[in-house]
């Protein structure tokens, strides 16, 4: 424990804007693989045990496009594109048919694709693990603001996911998709039988879901090493936002995933060996307090 | 009339074979004695996210085992290498090892496990008393503690304690010469981690004593996020850095660090970096981390070496590891001393595998010597050096002096109460 370190940096404006950064990247990535989880569950009432897998063809994907093109706008859209497509197949072959057997069924459906997907991203692009490297228009220096560092490439990396955030709320909070979308989460039986086709929905909100998770691991292919299994650490700390913010709200798992990212970054200096268990501390703290997480009345 | 015998299998014969049968069930190594092929068994790491280190073992292992064969095999023996995946896990290479020596039949076996597994192979060894050779593990302990000795189990790894030796006076020397006293380190959070920087961080501050460690972090092993692990560094504004972390974990760190300049802000090092996994993986090497050799083909600077680093490329389309010259390194031996006994024995192999030098491209001098007291490699080339982001990325490696190594391992020994 080191809190002597931790006051110092709270009582610096260079070191509070460095961890609030940091923290915010961290968090950020996140919150585009918890959103996308917990809307699958908000509304198809399935754990995605998988998610962690569209993370990681989302990164190689971008990878593998920014090889062949060297546009990195053009690889983002094939690692958030590519899993949607990826998704919507998923969905529609396989997931559909364990929607009405117990979780049990659902969790080793889930569970044997980690494994196949996997296997399947070690004979495309090998075992080995890969780098992206940094697109040459983010290789400049960091920003200083208030004397804190803050990277170029992880200001777009905030835009985009916050984009993405206020962009999936409105939506699905105006749009009349979003209406149908929250109607046949509450109650599919009656969107059915007003003519709308639920599959279609069902596909769609996974797709949605796993182009999000995609999108992550596109943005975090120039920044972390790419290898198949990857997917999986991500996961477990999406889980960890999911049950913080609430299963199934979208507000939850951003207040989670920020949460968590500053937890990390500020830990890290407090509490050097510590950090990871603050993270479940906070979860148990939570779980004990409010049982359906901070945001939990919104679950369908 | 005259009587012709009937073909079949005379009752003789048959008293025959069934005492044959009756032997190999009793006695087995009496009919793999007398196989024309030596079975080698080998547990490695096939699949997960070492799976590139165990591949380029059992890749080195087939280069050197092709040349033996080639020249008659072990004692006029060929060797079928029977290679098993133990997915990392320690209890399944336990269990693969066992299998391959009482089901499979090897009658020797090399042990390509990283130090977890290795520790759960060397019981095995010790249980069945069947010749094993530790290839990957460099974990110290395993041939220095001398509760580990068996005098049928060898370590052709480098050890991590003749690296700290190396590293530790390599950058003390820097520290002296550029004035870094504020030093960070960042290593994996586990045990090859934890003892490594410890030895690192003890031999620097004997060499400098000014040095001052003022900010540790143990990111967990395989932690996909060093940010804020980075920005720690940056806060505590250390003069030099050293750091353990390998493979994907040291790429992610570099990629991370690098947009934060975390490079130009210090001295780092690095001694993993001079491994051809890391060095061709990253995309934006920064120029001047400082690194302990692992596998370069350039170091040894001997036209031995780079042949070996261009047919292994030749053949498998990619640059061998650190694990790839450890493992050929075992092979070299096996296949000296089996020559030098003229047996494919393990027991024979192992007697004269004690002491024995042999030429090696590997070797700081040509040669490695497998030394007797405690059955672990010494003379292998160990330096440290800067990297530049193209071939051949460490121009210059400045030796290590196995003298000065060897007397500072005893003292260390002494230490640590194994001698």
């Amino acid at each position: 424990m080191d809190l002597d370190a931790l006051a110092g940096c709270l009582a610096s404006p260079a070191c509070l804007v460095t961890q609030t950064t940091s923290g915010l990247i961290i968090g950020m990535l996140l919150f585009l693989v918890a959103v996308g989880l917990t809307l699958i569950f908000g509304v198809l009432k399935v754990v995605n045990f998988s998610h962690g897998a569209f993370y990681m063809f989302g990164a190689y994907f971008a990878m593998t496009a920014y090889q062949f093109t060297g546009s990195f706008a053009l690889a983002m859209l094939c690692g958030a594109a590519g899993t949607a497509i990826l998704g919507l197949i998923f969905e529609r072959v396989f997931m559909s048919r364990v929607y009405g057997a117990d979780v049990l069924m659902q969790l080793l459906v889930c569970y044997a694709f980690v494994l196949i997907f996997d296997d399947v991203v070690r004979m495309i692009w090998g075992p080995e693990f890969k780098s992206m490297g940094m697109p040459s228009a983010f290789q400049v220096p960091p920003l200083f603001i208030v004397g804190g560092v803050v990277p170029p490439y992880y200001l777009l990396l905030i835009g985009v996911a916050l984009a993405a955030a206020v962009v999936l709320g409105l939506g699905l909070a105006r749009s009349r998709i979003g209406k149908v979308i929250r109607a046949a989460a509450h109650n599919p039986g009656m969107v059915s039988a007003l003519g709308i086709n639920t599959g279609l929905i069902y596909g769609g909100v996974f797709a949605l879901g796993g182009m999000l998770a995609g999108l992550a691991g596109a943005l975090a292919a120039p920044v972390r090493s790419l290898t198949p299994g990857m997917g999986f650490s991500v996961l477990i700390e999406s889980f960890i936002v999911t049950v913080i913010g609430g299963m199934g709200s979208i507000l939850g798992a951003l207040i989670g995933a920020l949460l968590i990212g500053l937890i990390r970054s500020f830990g890290s200096l407090g509490f050097p060996l510590f950090t990871e268990g603050l993270m479940y501390l906070f979860m148990v703290i939570v779980l004990v307090s409010r049982p359906t997480g901070l945001f939990g009345k919104e679950v369908a | 009339m005259k009587r012709t015998r009937t073909t079949g299998v005379s009752r003789r014969s048959t008293l025959a074979l069934m005492g044959a049968g009756a032997a190999t069930i009793a006695m087995p190594w009496v009919a793999r004695a007398q196989a024309k092929t030596i079975k080698i068994g080998m547990p490695t790491i096939l699949s997960g996210r070492v799976a590139q280190l165990g591949t380029s073992s059992r890749n080195a292992v087939m280069l050197e085992v092709e040349k033996v064969n080639a020249a008659g095999g072990l004692a006029g023996r060929q060797i079928e290498m029977v290679i098993r995946d133990s997915k990392g896990q320690p209890q399944e290479a336990a269990r693969i090892s066992r299998e391959l020596v009482n089901t499979d039949g090897c009658e020797l076996l090399i042990d390509a496990e990283a130090s977890s597994g290795a520790f759960a192979v060397h019981e095995v060894a010790r249980d069945l008393g069947v010749f094993c050779i530790h290839t990957n593990s460099e974990t110290s302990s395993l041939t220095a503690d001398p509760k580990q000795h068996i005098p049928n189990a060898f370590r052709t790894a480098r050890q991590g304690v003749h690296d700290s030796i190396v590293g530790g006076s390599y950058a003390a020397g820097i520290a002296k010469a550029k004035g870094l006293k504020k030093w960070a380190t960042c290593s994996p959070d586990y045990a090859y981690g934890r003892d490594t920087t410890g030895e690192f961080t003890l031999y620097l501050k004997r060499f400098a004593p000014d040095v001052e460690i003022i900010s540790d972090s143990w990111p967990k092993l395989f932690q996909p996020d060093y940010t804020e692990v980075v920005t720690k560094i940056l806060q505590a504004k250390p003069q030099a850095l050293y750091s353990c972390l390998w493979g994907g974990d040291l790429t992610s760190y570099i990629d991370q660090a690098n947009i934060y300049a975390l490079f130009t802000q210090m001295e780092v090092f690095a001694v993993n970096m001079a491994d051809y996994t890391a060095l061709t993986v990253v995309k934006n090497l920064p120029k001047g981390i400082h690194s302990g050799n692992r596998y370069i083909k350039t170091y040894p600077g001997t036209p031995e070496n780079a042949a070996w680093g261009d047919a292994y490329k030749a053949k498998y389309n990619e640059y061998p590891t650190n694990w790839s010259w450890e493992n050929a390194t075992a092979i070299m031996l096996i296949a000296e001393a089996s020559k030098k006994a003229n047996s494919a024995d393990g027991k024979k192999i192992a007697e004269v595998l004690r002491g024995l030098t042999i030429k090696c491209p590997f070797g700081a001098d040509g040669t490695v010597t497998m030394r007797g007291e405690d059955q672990t490699l010494i003379g292998y080339a160990i330096g440290w050096g800067t990297t530049i982001p193209q071939e051949p990325y460490v121009p210059e490696v400045k030796a290590g002096d196995w003298k000065t190594i060897l007397e500072l391992e005893a003292e260390w020994k002494k230490s640590k109460g194994y001698t």
